[in-house]
C-alpha cells in the first residue's frame, strides 16, 4: 500500500523550524521518516513553502541516500556492506536476499512487502555480517539463514 | 533547575551531586549502545528492571544504562560497581542469578566472567582482561560510568570543569596556545594541527563565526564517533563550547548522520540539559559569553563528510565539496569563517584544558600526540573499540588487545583509513601507528577504522570493494574522480571475473596517478590508495587472477567452483536439501554431486556441510574433477566389527 502524503502534515513539519535558514534537508528527512518516501507533490509543496526552486529540491532529494523518490515497501531491509561485514561474507548475504525476494538492491517487491537497500556500515561491526529489518538487527548471518529470517515478516 | 551563574555555583552543585551519591551502593552499569542493542540488551535491561522492582531492591542497587564501553564482541555486557565486576554475553535468563548472587549475596556469577581463550582462566575486573588492560582509555573509559541522558553523571566525574577553567581563568589566545602546544591533530582523517586551525579562524576577519562537530562518520568499519556521541555526549559539547569561546563563535552545529538515530537522540537530550544548567545559551556560567548549538542530521552521502561539502550540506544544499583555494576557516558556512573538527578531536579538548598541554604532549609519538580510538573489526577475535596511545604497534593492537585471528587462520593484512586508506601486510605488523607512519606505508590514519583480514580475504576483491564504494559515493563534480574511479573499478571487476589481461596492473597504476593528482577533494585524491597499496604488497594475487585465472583466497565467484569430495561425502542430504538452485544430485546412501552448470555459487552447501565431514571444497585455477560415475555413487554401509 502506498502511503499518501498529507499536505497539512508537511506544513506542520515546516512550521516547526520557524523560518530558520538552511532547513531543506531536515524537512525532507522528516517527511521521509513519516511517510517512507517523497512524492512529487510533496516536493512541489516544500519548494513552494520554502521558496526554493523545484529543481533544487529535486536535486537534493535525489542526491541523498536516506531519501526515496518511490514508495517503499512495508518492511525495509538494509543489508550492511561495510568493510567489516564485507570481509565476513556480506556480498553472499545480499545475493541470497536478492534471490529470495527476486529483486535487486534499491528495489521493492511487487506486493510492496519488502524494500531492499544496501548500506555502508551501521556501526555494529562486531556482529557482521548484519542486516537490519525495520530497525531490528540480525547479526552473525550465514546465507542459509536468510530465508528463514525473511519468513518471520508478513 | 536554575541556570548556574558562576564557577562557584557549579562546584557547589557538584558537591551536592556527590553528597547525594553513596559510593558504596551497588550499581549495575549495562551497555545500551547500538552494538549491544543489536544483541538484544534491551531484554536484559527490562528483566533487570522488573526483578529489581519485584524484589524491592531499589535501595540496594542502582541500574545505569550506559553507552558503549568498547568490547562489542562480548555484548551484552555490564560492569557492576563499586567492585567493578565485568559480566559478558548476558542473557535475560541470567538476570535472576545476577540479582540473587551478586546483588543480594555479593558473590560472583562465574559463567558470566571473561574466560581467556588460551589459558581458560577467568577474569573478574577490567584490569585483568587483556582487551582492556593494554589500553589507555582517556576518552572512552568513562562511558560505563555515565548514563548519557543524565548530565549529573558527567558532572559527578568533574564534567564542565574545563569549561569553567577556560572561561574564567584563560584568555581565548591562551586556550589556542594550549591546544597548539598539546600537539592535538584532527582525528577525522587529515591530521591537521587543531590549534592552528582555531588560530586561523579566530584571526579571520568578520564578526560571525561558526564551529562544527563533524559526526558524519562515513568510513565503513569505523564507529568510535558514534560511541562517543551516544555514550558521552557532554564531553564533545564541552569541547565545542571551549573551542567556540577561543575562536569567538556564538553558534555551533553538530552534524550527525541519520543512520545513528541513538546518537541524534542522546545529543539532543544532552544539549537540552546543558542549556537548562547554564552551560549553553546566554551568559554561560555568568561569564558574559553566549553560545548556541544546533543539531543537523546528515542524509546519507559519504562525500558530505568532507569539510567544505559538509558546510554546504549545513546550508541545506547538496553536500558537494568545493575547491579550497580559500580555506573554510576564512570562508565556510554562508561564507563566514568556520572551524570544523571531528567528534573525537572535540572530546580531547576538555582533557587538554584540565590537564595541560604538557601532560597531553607526553602521550604518543613525536608527531602524533595523545590517544586514538580504533575500531578493530573484521577477522579478529576481540572486535570492538580500542583506545591506545599513538605509536602503539599494529601487532599489539591486533594480537595483545584483539586476541589474534579466529579459527586459527593466518593473518593476511590490516586495512586502515577507510576507503581512502590502504592495506598493510603481515611483514609490516610491527609498525607503530601514527599519522605519518601510516602515510609512509601507503595507507592513512583516517578516522581510525582497522579491518583485519585473514587468508580467506582476497586482496583484489578488497580493492574492487573500495572502488565500488567510492564510485557510488563520488559526487561526480570533477572528471578525474568520477571517470578515474569508474575506469579502475571496471578493470578490477574484469580481473575478479577472470577477464583480466596483461598490462592491467600498469594501466591501473597510471589511472591511479591521474586520479590522485587531478581530483578536487580528498575523496578523489585518495581513491587510488586501496588499489595502489594492494598492488604494492599483494601483486602476486593480482597476477594469479590475471594469468592463472585463480583466486588464491577462494572469494571471487567467477573463479571458483564448489565441489563435493566423493571420498568425504557421507550422503547426509543436508547440502542437497539446502541448495536453492536444485543443483545437487544424490540421495540416501548416494554420494552427492554438484551439477556445475546449474550451480549459482551461493556457497550454502559449503556452509551447511557438517564440519566433521567437510566434504565441500572450493576449487580455483584448475578444472573440477569429473563426477563419479553413477554406478560408483552408492555408499556401502559400514558393517559393525564383531568382537572376536
Amino acid at each position: 500500500m502506498v502511503s499518501h502524503i498529507d499536505p497539512a502534515a508537511i506544513d506542520t513539519i515546516i512550521d516547526r523550524y520557524q523560518g530558520e535558514e538552511g532547513i531543506l534537508i531536515q524537512v525532507l528527512l522528516d517527511v521521509q521518516h513519516e511517510y517512507n518516501w517523497l512524492s512529487q507533490e510533496a516536493l512541489k509543496q516544500i519548494s513552494n513553502r520554502l521558496g526554493i526552486a523545484f529543481s533544487e529540491v529535486y536535486r537534493v532529494a535525489s542526491f541523498y541516500k536516506a531519501m526515496s523518490l518511490t514508495p517503499r515497501g512495508n518492511h525495509l531491509i538494509r543489508v550492511c556492506l561495510g568493510t567489516a561485514c564485507h570481509v565476513r561474507g556480506a556480498p553472499r548475504i545480499l545475493d541470497n536476499v536478492e534471490r529470495a525476494l527476486n529483486i535487486k538492491a534499491g528495489e521493492t517487491t511487487r506486493d510492496m512487502k519488502f524494500s531492499l537497500e544496501r548500506v555502508n556500515c551501521l556501526g555494529c561491526c562486531a556482529l557482521g555480517p548484519v542486516m537490519v529489518i525495520d530497525g531490528e538487527a540480525h547479526g552473525n548471518l550465514v546465507p542459509a539463514k536468510v530465508e528463514e529470517i525473511l519468513n518471520e515478516y508478513d | 533547575m536554575a541556570q548556574l551563574q558562576s564557577p562557584a555555583e557549579l562546584e557547589e552543585l557538584r558537591k551536592h551531586i556527590l553528597a547525594k551519591r553513596d559510593p558504596h551502593k551497588m550499581c549495575i552499569a549495562i551497555c545500551a549502545g547500538t552494538g549491544c542493542l543489536a544483541l538484544r540488551c534491551d531484554k536484559v535491561i527490562a528483566a533487570l528492571k522488573h526483578e529489581i522492582k519485584k524484589q524491592a531492591l531499589e535501595a540496594k542497587v542502582d541500574l545505569r544504562e550506559t553507552g558503549c564501553p568498547g568490547f562489542c564482541e562480548k555484548g551484552p555486557l555490564a560492569v557492576i560497581y563499586p567492585q567493578e565486576i565485568c559480566y559478558f554475553q548476558i542473557k535475560p535468563e541470567d538476570v535472576n542469578e545476577i540479582i540473587s548472587k551478586t546483588v543480594i549475596e555479593n558473590k560472583i556469577v562465574d559463567h558470566l566472567l571473561y574466560t581467556d581463550p588460551v589459558t581458560g582462566k577467568k577474569a573478574v575486573h577490567e584490569s585483568e582482561i587483556p582487551f582492556y588492560k593494554s589500553q589507555t582509555r582517556l576518552l572512552i573509559g568513562n562511558n560505563s560510568k555515565i548514563n548519557p541522558t543524565n548530565i549529573e553523571d558527567y558532572l559527578a566525574l568533574g564534567g564542565y570543569s574545563a569549561l569553567s577553567k577556560a572561561l574564567f581563568t584563560m584568555a581565548p589566545e591562551e586556550i589556542i596556545d594550549e591546544v597548539k602546544n598539546s600537539g592535538l591533530r584532527g582525528r577525522g582523517g587529515g591530521g591537521f594541527p587543531t590549534g592552528r586551525k582555531w588560530e586561523e579562524c579566530r584571526n579571520a576577519p568578520g564578526e560571525i563565526k561558526y564551529v562544527i562537530v563533524n559526526a558524519d562518520e562515513g568510513d565503513p568499519g569505523a564507529f568510535m564517533d558514534r560511541a562517543l556521541l551516544e555514550g558521552n555526549p557532554h564531553s564533545v559539547i564541552e569541547g565545542l563550547i571551549i573551542g567556540a569561546y577561543a575562536i569567538g563563535s556564538h553558534v555551533g552545529y553538530i552534524y550527525v548522520r541519520e543512520e545513528y538515530p541513538l546518537a541524534v537522540e542522546n545529543v539532543s537530550i544532552a544539549l537540552n540539559q546543558a542549556e537548562e544548567y547554564g552551560f549553553l545559551g546566554t551568559d554561560i556560567l555568568g561569564s558574559g559569553f553566549d553560545f548556541y548549538i544546533k543539531v543537523h542530521r546528515g542524509a546519507g552521502a559519504f562525500v558530505s563528510g568532507e569539510s567544505s561539502a559538509l558546510m554546504t550540506a549545513l546550508e541545506g544544499r547538496v553536500g558537494e565539496p568545493r575547491p579550497k583555494y580559500i580555506h573554510t576557516v576564512i570562508s565556510g558556512i554562508w561564507d563566514k569563517p568556520s572551524t570544523l573538527n571531528n567528534v573525537e578531536t572535540w572530546a580531547n579538548v576538555p582533557l587538554i584544558i584540565n590537564n595541560g598541554a604538557e601532560w597531553y604532549a607526553s602521550i604518543g609519538t613525536e608527531s602524533s600526540k595523545g590517544t586514538k580510538i580504533f575500531s578493530l573489526v573484521g577477522k579478529v577475535n576481540n572486535t570492538g573499540l580500542v583506545e591506545v596511545p599513538m605509536g602503539t604497534s599494529l601487532r599489539d593492537i591486533i594480537y595483545t588487545i584483539g586476541g589474534g585471528i579466529p579459527e586459527g587462520k593466518k593473518f593476511k593484512a590490516v586495512q586502515t583509513g577507510g576507503p581512502s586508506g590502504g592495506c598493510i601486510p603481515e611483514s609490516l605488523i610491527d609498525s607503530p601507528v601514527d599519522f605519518d607512519e601510516l602515510s609512509a606505508l601507503g595507507s592513512m590514519m583516517g578516522s581510525g577504522g582497522m579491518i583485519v583480514m585473514d587468508e580467506d580475504t582476497c586482496m583484489v576483491d578488497t580493492a574492487r570493494y573500495f572502488l565500488d564504494f567510492l564510485a557510488d559515493e563520488s559526487c561526480g563534480k570533477c572528471t578525474p574522480c568520477r571517470e578515474g574511479i569508474d575506469q579502475m573499478l571496471t578493470i578490477l571487476t574484469h580481473i575478479t571475473e577472470g577477464e583480466g589481461q596483461d598490462g592491467d596492473i600498469e594501466l591501473l597504476e597510471e589511472i591511479a596517478e591521474v586520479t590522485k593528482n587531478a581530483s578536487l577533494c580528498a575523496l578523489g585524491q585518495t581513491a587510488a590508495n586501496p588499489v595502489l597499496s594492494t598492488i604494492r604488497y599483494f601483486r602476486d594475487e593480482y597476477e594469479a587472477h590475471i594469468t592463472e585465472k585463480r583466486c588464491p583466497a577462494g572469494v571471487c565467484k567467477a573463479l571458483i567452483s564448489y565441489y563435493i569430495q566423493p571420498d568425504k561425502c557421507k550422503a547426509c542430504l543436508i547440502c542437497l536439501k539446502n541448495c536453492p538452485s536444485g543443483a545437487i544430485a544424490g540421495g540416501k546412501k548416494q554420494i552427492h554431486i554438484i551439477d556445475q552448470g546449474r550451480c549459482i555459487k551461493c556457497g550454502i552447501c559449503f556452509d551447511v556441510c557438517p564440519q566433521r565431514f567437510s566434504a565441500v571444497k572450493k576449487i580455483s585455477g584448475r578444472p573440477v574433477p569429473p563426477p563419479t560415475p553413477i554406478e560408483a555413487r552408492t555408499i556401502e554401509e559400514r558393517k559393525p566389527r564383531r568382537k572376536q
